[in-house]
């Protein structure tokens, strides 16, 4: 299948530092792809400059063939290059379904509306009820958001992501700070994403990378170091090294 | 029937209470408040017209700063510019019918919300603050120095506003600009009310509470506030041209950035966020600053400023944010 999403040879320096150095990449559509890395490889700025919070010294980004440099950030989510955050950004006094009505009314160019509200629009409130349940969220639906429980925000970022109708979703860590006994409700969430969707992970919590990714790109000091299947990443010997022999050993060993 | 029907899927989601009943309420109490304050003080009209003019600027200050997360401190920018604006067109181009004269204090007044928006919203935290200020100077000294159009510091006089719908003639009792006043005032709050639940009402909260998040769904945080700042100017102007009406002068006084900062500490009395609080807010200032300096010239800015560190202190949310909350609270027991 032809790619939805390619980078190509993407450069950025701070400075005399090069954060990210001649990275390239492309996704299919319904790609699972994890992003990870040790700690300051570079995951952050490869996002940054991807979503075009960063602008980079060189290098390409094309969404479903279209070239993506030069256009803010915002033209990009419209495009249809969507990110959620490592720590949730929700609006606190607001409801999920009021957040998701939001969402979908800008993705159908309605947020500029003086008057009416979605209450009386029939179509938005049935997309609504979709994600809520799509995600379990019924039950917090109506509640406000500093009210309701962290792993439930972490749930209600995924849909506000897919009412967006993302072609490629960019999930930075999307398990960051939920207990352990949430997670399964995130990883089921992760599971039933649209199958059509390009996904690429960044995280760190491994149980999580092995279960969703059918694909790993493992970043080390601004360059691609591992570019295979999930099976292969721990054998890699570069990787290892990279992680100083702790991680990958602790796997291996398992 | 199809339950799955969008129109049937919406009709089983319990909507939330705020309902048009609550609406109409409060259009209600501000028209109630109105005939109280028209039979209680018949001989103060003016003054009250006055008080309906600085809650419009009130309720414009709340559109950016309270809905919108916008500090500023030079609002009055936006007012003065309706209420010359009304003037001008009275003055120098015979435009006297009084809803033409609001019209062009509308339209002053966004003119004013652009240029101020275009400025302060370059800005953020302190800085945006320190722009605003700038502009309400800048404002206040072209003001002063165009003085064949504005009458500079003597103020602009020789406005006089033909009778309303050509019958209703402007009295020496104020009592045509009261009424006028009024009708505006109830007016706007309705299109407000309707605005604030809005999906552009929806998104500006938005902007408020994440500005990150509304970027990142694909929305523009700066376009949103320049389109606020225009309705906030059109809200404003409105309240200048009133004033204009009703005073028929316009002094610099009405650019000045002690109006501006006395709008913010209005607003913030009665309660940001919340379009009655800037009507509580406004009234509640005004009529004790009166009451006050009647009853004491020398030491009524001590008491103000004593009721200010009182709300502050202990009301943090505003007299009606604060009502508001203990109603809740009781409500949910």
């Amino acid at each position: 299948m032809s790619a939805v999403f390619e980078v190509e040879r993407l450069s950025k320096a701070f400075g005399g530092l090069a954060v990210t150095q001649a990275v390239s990449l492309a996704m299919a559509p319904g790609d699972r792809v994890a992003l990870i890395g040790p700690n300051g490889a570079g995951k952050t700025t490869f996002v940054n400059l991807v979503t075009g919070h960063l602008k980079p010294d060189s290098g390409v980004v094309r969404l479903a063939g279209e070239q993506l440099n030069g256009m803010n950030p915002m033209q990009r989510v419209q495009r249809g290059l969507v990110r959620s955050f490592q720590v949730t950004r929700l609006f606190p006094e607001m409801t999920p379904r009021e957040h998701l009505a939001l969402a979908v009314l800008q993705r159908q160019g309605r947020t500029g509306r003086l008057f009416g509200t979605f209450w009386s629009m029939p179509e938005v409130l049935e997309e609504i009820e979709v994600l809520l349940r799509t995600l379990g969220l019924e039950a917090a639906a109506d509640r406000k958001v500093a009210e309701i429980a962290y792993g439930q925000q972490r749930l209600l970022e995924i849909a506000l992501a897919l009412a967006l109708r993302p072609k490629v979703l960019l999930l930075d860590e999307p398990a960051a700070g939920v207990p352990q006994s949430e997670t399964p409700r995130i990883e089921s969430a992760l599971a039933g994403l649209p199958a059509d969707l390009a996904v690429l992970m960044i995280e760190h919590d491994m149980d999580l990378v092995f279960r969703f990714a059918k694909r790993v790109i493992v970043l080390a000091a601004g360059t691609i170091i591992f570019d295979g299947a999930p099976g292969d990443v721990t054998k890699d010997a570069r990787v290892r090294e990279a992680y100083l022999g702790s991680y990958a050993d602790d796997r291996s060993a398992a | 029937m199809d339950a799955n029907h969008p129109a049937n899927v919406a009709a089983q989601i319990a909507r939330p209470r705020f309902s048009a009943s609550a609406d109409w309420i409060g259009l209600a109490a501000i028209f109630a408040s109105a005939v109280v304050g028209y039979l209680l003080f018949p001989n103060n009209l003016a003054l009250l017209t006055r008080v309906i003019g600085i809650v419009m600027l009130v309720l414009s200050v709340d559109l950016v700063t309270g809905f919108c997360g916008v500090a500023t401190l030079g609002h009055a920018a936006l007012f003065g510019a309706g209420a010359y604006a009304a003037g001008i067109a009275a003055a120098h181009f015979g435009i006297t019918d009084p809803i033409a004269m609001i019209a062009a204090g509308a339209a002053g007044g966004a003119v004013a919300g652009l240029i101020s928006g275009l400025v302060v919203l370059r800005g953020h935290g302190l800085g945006q603050l320190v722009l605003s200020i700038a502009i309400v100077n800048l404002f206040h000294e072209a003001a002063n120095k165009v003085a064949s159009w504005t009458g500079g510091s003597d103020g602009l006089t020789d406005i006089a506003p033909s009778p309303l719908f050509g019958v209703f003639a402007f009295d020496l009792w104020g009592r045509t600009a009261y009424v006028l006043g009024i009708a505006l005032l109830v007016i706007v709050f309705f299109l407000l009310q309707r605005l604030s639940r809005s999906p552009f009402g929806m998104l500006c909260r938005g902007i408020r509470q994440d500005p990150i998040r509304v970027a990142a769904m694909g929305a523009s945080v700066r376009k949103t506030l320049l389109k606020m700042y225009i309705i906030s100017g059109m809200v404003a102007g409105v309240g200048g041209g009133l004033n204009a009406i009703s005073t028929q002068v316009v002094g610099l006084d009405s650019l000045s950035f002690t109006l501006s900062a006395q709008a913010l500490v209005m607003l913030v009395l009665g309660g940001t966020g919340s379009l009655y609080g800037a009507i509580i807010g406004t009234v509640v200032f005004m009529l004790f600053e009166d009451f006050v300096s009647a009853a004491n010239p020398f030491h009524w800015l001590t008491i103000m400023g004593a009721l200010l560190v009182g709300v502050v202190l202990f009301a943090p949310r505003g007299i009606f944010g604060t009502a508001a909350q203990l109603f809740d609270r009781r409500r949910r027991r």
